[in-house]
Order: structure tokens, then sequence, then C-alpha cells
């Protein structure tokens, strides 16, 4: 594995399988009274997030933490694009400070690649999501998601029909995702509307349909983006109430779905807009699922990624 | 002073000895006269002449100044650039361009004709004083809001209309500016993949096609600046076929680089026009051999390394062109078949000095014209290395790569302000 992950594209298929088995592992050991383990002990891992996200944040933090790692947060808001320090500067303190591993959180697509090549740094670099590029940790968790659901599979999702559905344009988790579920067999269908769909996507391995009820009783897995409210100025949508009518999963779409058919979302959600609240809070919805997941797959991948000791040995 | 290059070959293939008296060329053949300068295996074009160069001064001369830039383009072979107007202050009244063009005066590398700007501050809503800029010393010609847009059409076609009245010419910088709101790079397959925010073909082709039209309507002169698409190519060719008086340039870096670089997400890359694809590029070398674009025009633009040194986003559009142009000419143009050194004359000397109205450039190379002469070994390569650029800035993206073509010799009106690879310190009075 490379000691960095910036892309799904840095994992090759027998990682990605590494960190599932390696989540589904430590989700065993940390499942007693004692959730803490002592593999990260003197390492430390610096959460930097130059955008404000409480949850991805606290999941890096709460996954470090419980392999025993020193975590500093460093909040960057609005300090590199406005008058302040560089993403440079940035990172040579956290260099001085002897950081093992950075988890950068950034608006700017490619600047934790940016981070990684430019020699500033020697820490091993964690994508937590770069502007609307990808966010590849929010994949992981969510393969990981789809395999406990689905556990006959065993990792192997060849085949299974998995529906994105909304802002794929702007979104990193769309991104991300397209890659790791094909990498793993899936067979994925982007739907949403023409002005969401960046242009090109015919080139990538997926299906793409404009219309939400064509197909929703074939998908195994059905995972709602959340729309920003400012979609609206720009005209990618005419009103919230249309958006929602064409593209939201309300109660009637959620009864037409597959009976073992799973719901998905990132969160935060926009609920009543691109998500019905009885179809987040119904049985199929496994959004609670994948916040404690996204612990799990951060733990492996941190685990993996600063060479922890090998996992069984450890474990006993 | 009486001097004599000898032993050169002319674009055509002959083999001559240049004799130089002062600023001018007293004879070409094979009369030797003064001191000899031996340049066997040496090939001589008239002075490279550019019509985009962005020189920074006044106001932004951390990255570039008159004088630095004057070197790069000595050192490029150029006898004559064409400083942008997005200054600060802007270049939009006769005061500034006299400054730029004394400055350009006193360094003496080459002659530096300001660019005066079409609207006030650049800001594209009132039209600036051409009138005032053409009547002073600089003797302004070409107008242009590079950078921006002159987006507004009805601003557009009433510049159009009143630089006839001095034979003027506006420089279009082709980009709708509601169409690339927050644009990073090509919009295509690559941005889409790169999460980066796309700045489609068409919002330069729409431009491009609307100005043609005003400009055959109101019978002035258009000059499209750096052409990147391959549908802008097309509407070029349609005008010219229609007699509509409009010419294109485009850059050394439109003619090599494509939109894949940007994977690296490194800003060295980042540039507007943005990087396109790979059949762009095949439609503008086409072109400029087809002679639908008429020139290659350098848009030099030199910026400090905190600007290029940072995440995509935050990184300044642009990158240094003077001094590696000749050679990626050559690279993709020469080499390739496209054009011979005949027509490398044509586009970066001859056509841009007409387009300029520039009378002591481009002119042949006989007895009575102005001694403006770039001296090239044309098989010699040479590895680009930032560091040595005579720039103050750093930002190309060419560091490090092979290029054919390496200037030997730079004459400025009859004075080697280059010999032998390096400046002289010697320059024009």
């Amino acid at each position: 594995m490379k000691n960095q992950l910036l892309s799904i594209n840095d994992l090759s298929h027998s990682d990605v399988l590494s960190i599932l088995s390696t989540a589904a592992e430590l989700e065993k050991i940390t499942d007693g009274p004692t959730k803490k383990l002592p593999t990260l002990r003197g390492r430390t891992v610096v959460n930097l997030f130059f955008e404000d996200s409480t949850r991805t944040r606290i999941s890096f933090e709460t996954a470090a933490k419980r392999l025993s790692a020193d975590v500093i947060n460093f909040s960057a808001k609005g300090s590199s694009v406005s008058k302040g320090e560089s993403l440079k500067d940035t990172a040579q303190t956290l260099q001085a400070m002897g950081a093992d591993a950075v988890v950068i959180r950034h608006g700017s697509s490619g600047a934790a690649q940016r981070l990684a090549d430019s020699g500033w740094i020697s820490a091993t670099v964690i994508n937590a999501g770069d502007g609307t590029h990808e966010h590849p940790t929010q994949a992981l968790l969510d393969a990981f998601t789809i395999s406990k659901r689905f556990p006959d599979r065993k990792g192997d999702l060849t085949g299974l029909k998995v529906a994105i559905v909304g802002d794929i344009l702007h979104s990193r988790v769309a991104r991300s995702n397209v890659l790791l579920l094909t990498k793993l067999g899936a067979h994925v269908t982007l739907i949403a509307p023409p002005t969401l769909l960046p242009v090109g996507v015919e080139s990538w391995p997926v299906d793409v349909t404009y219309n939400m009820d064509e197909s929703l009783e074939l998908f195994d897995v059905v995972m709602m983006l959340r729309i920003q409210l400012e979609r609206m100025t720009n005209f990618f949508i005419p009103s919230e109430r249309e958006y929602s009518r064409r593209y939201g999963l309300n109660e009637d779409r959620l009864r037409r779905m597959k009976t073992d058919a799973i719901v998905m979302h990132p969160g935060p959600m926009n609920r009543g807009l691109e998500i019905s609240a009885s179809s987040a809070d119904s049985g199929r919805s496994v959004i609670v699922d994948q916040v404690g997941n996204g612990v799990l797959t951060r733990m492996a991948v941190l685990y993996l990624l600063l060479g922890g000791v090998a996992l069984t040995e450890d474990a006993k | 002073m009486i001097y004599t290059l000898s032993n050169l070959q002319m674009s055509d293939g002959s083999q001559v000895n240049i004799v130089v008296e002062d600023s001018r060329i007293t004879s070409v053949g094979s009369h030797v006269e003064g001191d000899v300068v031996d340049c066997s295996g040496l090939l001589v074009l008239p002075g490279l002449v550019d019509l985009h160069t962005h020189l920074r001064e006044p106001g932004k001369e951390d990255s570039e100044t008159v004088l630095t830039g004057s070197r790069a383009a000595a050192k490029g072979g150029f006898t004559a650039v064409s400083a942008m107007a997005n200054t600060s202050p802007v270049a939009d009244t006769a005061g500034v361009v006299e400054q730029v063009f004394r400055l350009g005066k006193e360094a003496g590398l080459c002659e530096v004709f300001p660019i005066g700007a079409v609207t006030v501050g650049l800001a594209g809503e009132r039209i600036a004083e051409l009138g005032a800029m053409a009547d002073s010393a600089a003797h302004v010609r070409i107008f242009s809001d590079d950078g921006k847009c002159v987006s507004d059409p009805l601003v557009m076609r009433r510049a159009l209309e009143y630089v006839k009245s001095f034979g003027g010419v506006i420089a279009q910088h082709a980009q709708d500016p509601r169409l690339t709101e927050g644009a990073q790079m090509n919009e295509g397959e690559v941005s889409s993949r790169l999460g980066l925010m796309g700045w489609p073909a068409v919002a330069e082709e729409a431009i491009i096609a609307r100005d043609i039209l005003l400009a055959d309507h109101v019978k002035s002169r258009l000059h499209i600046c750096h052409l990147t698409t391959k549908g802008g190519v097309e509407l070029v060719r349609w005008a010219k076929s229609q007699g509509i008086d409009v010419t294109a340039e485009v850059t050394p870096h439109h003619l090599l680089l494509t939109d894949d670089l940007v994977e690296s997400y490194d800003p060295i890359y980042k540039v507007n026009p943005p990087l396109r694809t790979n059949a762009d590029v095949e439609a503008l070398r086409a072109g400029l051999a087809d002679g639908t674009i008429d020139i290659v025009a350098t848009d030099h633009a030199p910026h400090p390394t905190e600007d290029k040194e940072c995440e995509w986003s935050a990184a300044a559009f642009g990158m240094l062109g003077l001094e590696t142009a000749l050679g990626i000419v050559v690279k993709t143009m020469v080499h390739s078949g496209l054009l011979n050194w005949g027509r490398v004359a044509e586009v970066m000397s001859i056509n841009p000095a007409k387009i300029g109205g520039y009378s002591r450039q481009g002119q042949p190379i006989t007895p009575g014209s102005t001694a403006n002469l770039v001296i090239v070994n044309p098989a010699e390569e040479w590895i680009v290395d930032r560091d040595q650029l005579a720039s103050k800035s750093r930002n190309t993206p060419f560091h490090g790569i092979s290029l054919p073509a390496r200037v030997v010799h730079t004459i400025f009106e009859g004075v080697f302000v280059v010999k032998d690879y390096a400046l002289t310190g010697m320059k024009h009075e």
C-alpha cells in the first residue's frame, strides 16, 4: 500500500480488501468495554481542516484516539486563500512539530495531493475531502457499510446495483464512490438532472439517467447526496420543491425499492429536500451505521498507513 | 561601427554575409567589411516580434519590470515586445503608456510597444481615451483589455468603430465571463475527474463568433488573442474566407501542452485561457500552418514564486514564454514539417510587425533594412533551466525539457544585445 491516501486510485483492489477486513477486525476487537488499542501510541496525527466539517473531524479524531495516537486539531479555515498563512507555511509548521500523519480537509480540489507531492512535509497525507474532487475515506466507509449489509458477498460487490442520486457535479463523495464501488465490481448508476452531471460523464464506468423513477426497483443500494442550497442561485435547479419532487427520496419511492435494498446518505442531510424524514429513519436506512463505520474505517486506514504492527499479533 | 556576420544561412537556404553599419543592414551577399563575426552553421531570421507580453511594470515589479522583461525578450530572440495593459495603474491613459514606452527606451534591449486598455481600468464599462494614447509619444495602435474580455457587445462595437480613425486594432481576450465564473481549467473529461470547475470552449468561441460579426458589420480590424480551441480555429477560418479583417494568435504553450498535465494539480500549468485537449492542439498547429492563425504570441506572464507555490485554486494564471517561444515553435511546427523557416519568420516576426504597424520590425533581410536580427543554431538542443532565465520570475512549465534552435545572437538596431547566448550588457542608446 502507498503511504498516503489522496484518491481511491491510490489503492489497489487488495489494498481495499485489506482496509475493509481490518475495519471488520477492529470492530470485533473494540466491541468490548475497552475501545482503545495501543497501536499508534507515541504517534501524532494532525487534523488539518481548512473547511468546517465537524463530522469528519470528530470521526478521524475518534479513530486516532482509539488507536492511542496523539491528536492535534488544526483549524485553518480561510487562512490560505485569504490573506494569511499559506498551505506551504502550514505544512512546514506541522513538519516542524513532528506530525506523523496529516488528515487534510480543504476546499480546493487537489490540495491534498499538492501537500503530499510538494516536498513540504514528510508525514503521511490522508485526504479527508478536497474541494469537489475526492473523499476517499467516505467511499471506504460506504463500501464497508454495504459489505456489512450484504455479508454473504464477503467484500465482493460484483453485480451489486448501486444508485447515486443528486449533485454528482459538485460531489467528492460521488467521485470516490464511483471509483471504489466499480473497483469492487458494483454496477453504479448516477441519477441526476443534466445540470448536476459533469461534462464528459459518458467516459465514467457508470450508467447515467435523468429519471429517478425509471429503474428504482432494480437497485440494491440507493445513495442520496446532499444538495447545497446555493445551487439554486447558479441555476442548477429551478427550486427546492421541484428538485425534491423529481430527485428526492420520499415514501412512494422508498416503497418501490427492492425488499432488501438499503438507503445511504453521507450526511449532513437536508431532511425534506433530498430525503424525507421517513426515508432517513426507515428500516432500510443505514445512515447511522455509516457514522459508526466511519470511525472503524478511518481506524483501519490510519492503522495500515502508519504501519501499525500486524493486527492479529497486536490483538493477542 | 561596421561589422560583418559571415556565412549565415538565410531561411531560404542560401548562404550570405551580412554587413551591418550602425543600425542598418548595408549589404547582403559576399561582401565583407569591418570586424567579422563567424556565423557558420547558424541561421538568421528577422528579430522576433511579440504582440502579447506582460511586463508587469508599473505596479507588479516583483514579477517583472520592463528591463528584466526586455532582457528575457533579447535572450529569446525578440527585438520587439508589446506590453499588455493590465498593469497597476492600468495602461488606460496617455501618461501610463508613455511611462512604459520611456522605460522600454531606457532599457534599450528591444522595442517596447505599449498596448492600451480598451476600457477604463479594464472594467469593461467605459471606453478609455484611445485617441490620446494613439497620439501620445507611445503611438499606441493595439488596444486590449487582456486578462479580461470586452464582454459587453455594445462597448466592443464602439471600440472597433472608434479605432478606425487612427488605424488601430482591438485585440480581444475572448472569454465569456458568465460561462467561466470560478473556472479553473478546460471543461472536459479531465476537469470532471479532477473536480476542477470547467472552462468550456464555447465561452471562448461564442465571443470570437460575435466579434467576427461585429468587425464585419462596422468594417474594422479585430485581432483574437491566444486562440485555444478547435472551434475557434474554424470560426477564424470562416471569417477569413468571407474577407473579414480578422487576425489571430496562438501561444507556444497551447501548441504543445494539454489539459491532462493538470492531473498533477501543479499550478505551473494554470493559465488563462486554459490548456485544452490534444484535438485542440492539433487544430491549432494545422491552423498556424495553413495561415488561419497569423502569428505566434507568447502571453509571457511572470508571477512570483508564492503565487504558484500553493493549491491550484489559489494560484495565479499564467506562464513565462519569451525565452522558450522559438524553441517550442521549432519543436512543434518545424520538426513536424508543418512550417519551414521562412514561415517561422512570418508568424514570429513579419506578420506580428504588420499587425502592430511596427515599421522597423519584421523587415526583409536586405540592404536598407533596420538591423533587427536573431541568429540561431537550428541544430543545437538546450535544456530549459528556470534558474537560468533572464526573467525575474521562474514560472515556466518547460523546466527540464529539451528544446531545439537555440538563440546564439540577438541584434537590436545593429547592437549585439545577446552574443554567444549571453546578454552583453550593451544596449541601443
